[in-house]
């Protein structure tokens, strides 16, 4: 047993220096709750950790100048071709470096699978409310993430300097030249004087490979340092309740799992890479400023920004001898500003609304919460509205539709799509909730129809098992309004005064719209609501300030 | 962040040692074991793959990457379904339950923080003494805006140079690819458009990419002059041009990318980048997409060797809009 006595020396090694045997003990026996859902987030870390060590690789030879050279390489169209540096050497990685092509396009593949993984990731969190007190400042973080992220990728996407990501940067930089009172400065600077010049390239290399993938780093390890101390949420089950942690420890378990995870995900990054072709930017040319070629797209993750430019009415105006270029500042900085600042502000908007001020371990079935679900897919109609705008000639080209009618067509879509997203989606939450409610008063249709000694036939049901009741019951009731009533009251609490508390009584109403709460056992629908509206406010039933009406949820009540 | 746990003895057996089913438990060993054989082999392969598969040329490339990448592809996978095997098959399956407590400290933990905060402060005299404070404070400002004034040299201020372009009257419109000069004769089959630049500038990259110009031939009766500097019906088009030959900004008015097709038929010039649509016949005027501005429009003529030249610069910056170009004539 020499491999036992060689770890338990190691092991001593180190105990006799860091004192670790009783802290790392405890985290190897941390329990993690399993659910599929959960592995989006782990994506994005080993997406991450690939970019970092194929990024590294590719800057050995990257060559981040925009100085001219002729092109004297292996790819025989292009010699002879005046080119930057960069361009030039992204041709030399891609043909001339063994495996080079390989970790460019598994680079660039990585990249794509991050931000894919971060919105699929961000959207989990959202629709099962997993933002909620405590983890408010995770959410934060990742939205700071998702923007750097953004960023990043297109700085990254823009460095090899060929004709389609040299158009991506004259928009950027018509883009931020049409910022109010600062815009050409901001250019000026960014660019080191007139497009294109000699600097972006190089300025946006070391952004790139040194600031902001350092701060995506030290942003994700505090965002994975707080998912650990505030130990992982999980979705409602048997025996889950808001005061436990129910899963199998990280050692061995999650560890092998999650390592079995990091190599799919390289798997599929390498698969993609062997027989997907991505960015060939030799068959795209050398940027030069004169030309541009139709069907030009960023990468998925602009398209929503790109589609947002397209879709705009030309409305600029000369007001005060001074260019207000709303058709173009108001694409970049809106579409952006709607969704980020509102996914920043949208937990403690909540909170206020609801004043539910519990922590909230167990996650919530999107259908528990219509409303917050709705609000989730309309901003995701608005954003996929945007992003299939963003491809307009491509669906006008493949669809044979006129092109202004795709442009058209997403001009009132934006409005039209959102709205009924909206609608539809809180229609099926709620009847979904009506469906949940049916299965725990009445059981499981079973389909054997009995006659009664009176005639009468009747369909047997069985109760749900338990299991699938500890899913179904897992819905909690929202905190009344502090009034106890509404703020209609003689004397209105405190926060719920003036025109201010109307508001908030009023979106209180919308936010928890829900079905009633289920009855536990079968006798069917005797509490009619006074308004006889079937699906108004299930908090109605519940004595005020009450904070619990399912299982394990007692804990952390309002304690302000 | 740890909670209190194993003090004094060693804590029982938590997770059982065997998977329940032995015989199976064996056949998944073997499983295991094949999947990451294979996935060394793969490995070797990748070597073999790097030593022997060169690169160079379009084929090359073709085979070291499907190689490389195949083989790659192929040990991840293996090690990936090899794991998962183990762990479903081989690791017997626990589930194991952890008390939450709430994140709130106790209130006493509050408080003693607190005092601890509050010694702190006191002994650090930070608040009796605000001399001290203050010119701390005083002293940081500086310091908060020294960044900005260290990244002043990131770039010369615009001043006008937006507004203006290289053209100047007399230069020789070049055509772009081939760096030639071009006659009105030449250019003699309507409906054509090439793209041209300032005679002396084409190489340089900062210079087209405002003073780029495409110039369209065609049929008499085609174009819609306007009369004099007026704009008629929303747009202008000045006689400033040779033999039905117009000449347009290529820089699109939205955010800049080059104006780069046309359509014959209708005479629209069409941005591919966000499809803002210029009437070629009607002074570039906007019939669609989010530019607001016409193209602006470059007065030719010929020069004494009949070549084609600027007579005289833009009238108005081209290019996208910016908030110091203001009332410049549109």
């Amino acid at each position: 047993m020499s491999v036992e006595r060689a770890l338990e020396e190691t092991g001593n090694w180190l105990d006799d220096r860091l004192h670790g045997a009783r802290g790392v003990r405890v985290l190897l026996r941390k329990v993690f709750p399993d659910h599929w859902s959960f592995l989006l987030g782990e994506i994005i870390l080993y997406s991450f950790i690939i970019l970092l060590l194929t990024g590294t690789f590719l800057t050995l030879w990257f060559q981040p100048s925009m100085t001219d050279v002729i092109y004297h390489g292996s790819y025989i169209p292009l010699r002879g071709v005046r080119m930057s540096e960069a361009y030039a050497s992204t041709l030399k990685i891609s043909f001339d470096v063994r495996g080079g092509l390989l970790i460019r396009q598994i680079h660039h593949w990585a990249a794509d699978l991050f931000m894919a993984a971060i919105f699929a990731h961000m959207i989990r969190i959202f629709f099962t409310g997993a933002y909620r007190k405590p983890r408010e400042i995770n959410w934060l973080i990742g939205i700071v993430l998702l923007t750097l992220g953004l960023l990043e990728g297109l700085f990254g996407y823009s460095l090899p300097d060929d004709l389609l990501s040299g158009a991506g940067l004259r928009i950027t930089e018509g883009v931020l030249q049409s910022i109010p009172i600062v815009g050409s400065y901001l250019a000026y600077f960014l660019f080191g004087g007139p497009f294109p010049g000699n600097q972006i390239i190089p300025r946006m290399y070391i952004l790139h490979v040194l600031l902001i993938p350092g701060l995506i780093l030290a942003l994700v390890t505090v965002h994975l340092f707080l998912m650990f101390h505030q130990k992982h949420t999980q979705m409602p089950g048997k025996g889950r309740t808001n005061t436990n942690v129910v899963g199998a420890p990280m050692y061995p378990y999650f560890m092998a799992k999650t390592g079995a995870f990091f190599f799919f995900t390289f798997a599929a990054l390498a698969l993609a890479a062997t027989f997907t072709q991505i960015n060939p930017i030799w068959l795209y040319g050398p940027y030069n400023p004169v030309a541009m070629s139709a069907g030009s797209q960023p990468d998925f993750y602009m398209g929503w920004l790109e589609g947002a430019l397209r879709i705009m009415p030309p409305w600029q105006w000369v007001w005060f001898n001074h260019t207000w270029a709303f058709n173009v500042f108001i694409p970049a900085l809106v579409p952006l500003g709607l969704v980020f600042g509102g996914a920043a502000a949208w937990p403690f908007v909540e909170q206020w609304i609801t004043g539910d001020r519990r922590e909230h371990h167990l996650n919530d079935r999107p259908r528990n919460a219509p409303t917050r679900t709705a609000i989730g897919i309309t901003v995701i109609a608005f954003y996929g509205v945007l992003w299939a705008e963003g491809a307009n000639d491509i669906i006008a080209d493949h669809l044979d539709i006129p092109l202004y009618w795709v442009t058209w067509g997403a001009r009132v879509g934006i409005f039209v799509v959102p709205a009924i997203a909206y609608i539809v989606t809180k229609r099926i939450c709620l009847g979904l909730q009506l469906k949940d409610n049916h299965l725990i008063e009445h059981g499981v249709e079973t389909g054997i129809i009995r006659q009664l000694p009176g005639g009468e036939f009747i369909e047997e049901t069985r109760p749900v098992d338990e299991d699938t009741l500890a899913v179904l019951t897992s819905r909690i009731a929202h905190p009344a309004l502090p009034s106890g009533e509404t703020a209609e009251a003689e004397v209105p609490a405190p926060g719920m005064r003036g025109a201010l508390g109307k508001v908030r009584e009023r979106m209180y109403r919308v936010i928890t719209e829900s079905a009633p709460m289920p009855d536990g056992h079968g006798n069917g629908h005797g509490n009619g609501h006074g308004n006889g509206h079937a699906v108004d406010g299930g908090q109605e039933s519940l004595p005020a300030g009450a904070t619990s009406a399912g299982p394990g949820t007692d804990a952390g009540e309002d304690q302000h | 962040m740890l909670p209190d746990r194993d003090e004094g003895q060693p804590p029982a057996r938590e997770l059982p040692a065997d998977p329940p089913d032995l015989p199976r438990a064996k056949r998944a060993e073997r499983l295991v074991a094949a999947c990451f054989i294979i996935a060394m082999l793969a490995g070797f392969g990748f070597l073999v793959a790097y030593g022997t598969i060169g690169v160079g040329s379009l084929n090359a490339v073709l085979h070291s990457n499907l190689a490389l990448g195949g083989s790659l592809s192929l040990v991840m996978l293996m090690l990936g379904i090899g794991a998962v095997i183990w762990v479903r098959h081989l690791m017997p399956t626990v589930e194991r339950t952890e008390e939450r407590h709430p994140m709130r400290s106790t209130p006493a933990e509050r408080e003693a923080f607190k005092e601890t905060f509050q010694e702190g402060a006191d002994t650090s005299q930070f608040v009796k003494r605000p001399l001290v404070r203050r010119s701390l404070i005083a002293a940081t400002v500086p310091l908060a805006v020294a960044p900005i004034f260290l990244l002043r040299d990131l770039g010369p201020l615009p001043g006008t140079s937006l507004a203006t372009t290289v053209w100047r009257k007399g230069l020789r419109l070049m055509v772009y690819g081939t760096g030639r000069p071009l006659t009105a004769a030449e250019f003699s089959s309507p409906g054509s458009i090439i793209t041209v630049g300032p005679e002396g500038y084409l190489d340089n990259d900062d210079d087209m990419a405002k003073a780029a110009v495409i110039i369209i031939k065609f049929r008499p009766g085609e174009v819609h002059y306007s009369e004099g500097n007026t704009p008629v019906g929303g747009y202008t088009v000045r006689n400033w041009t040779v033999n039905n030959i117009v000449a347009y900004s290529k820089i699109c008015t939205h955010v800049g990318c080059p104006a780069a097709l046309y359509e014959q038929t209708t005479h629209h010039i069409l941005c591919p980048c966000h499809q803002s649509t210029f009437d070629a016949t009607r002074g570039a005027k906007v019939i669609f997409g989010p530019a607001s501005r016409p193209l602006p429009q470059l007065p030719i003529g010929v020069d004494s060797q009949g070549f084609l030249i600027a007579t005289g610069p833009f009238d108005q910056p081209v290019g996208p809009s910016y908030w110091e170009r203001g009332g410049s004539p549109s």
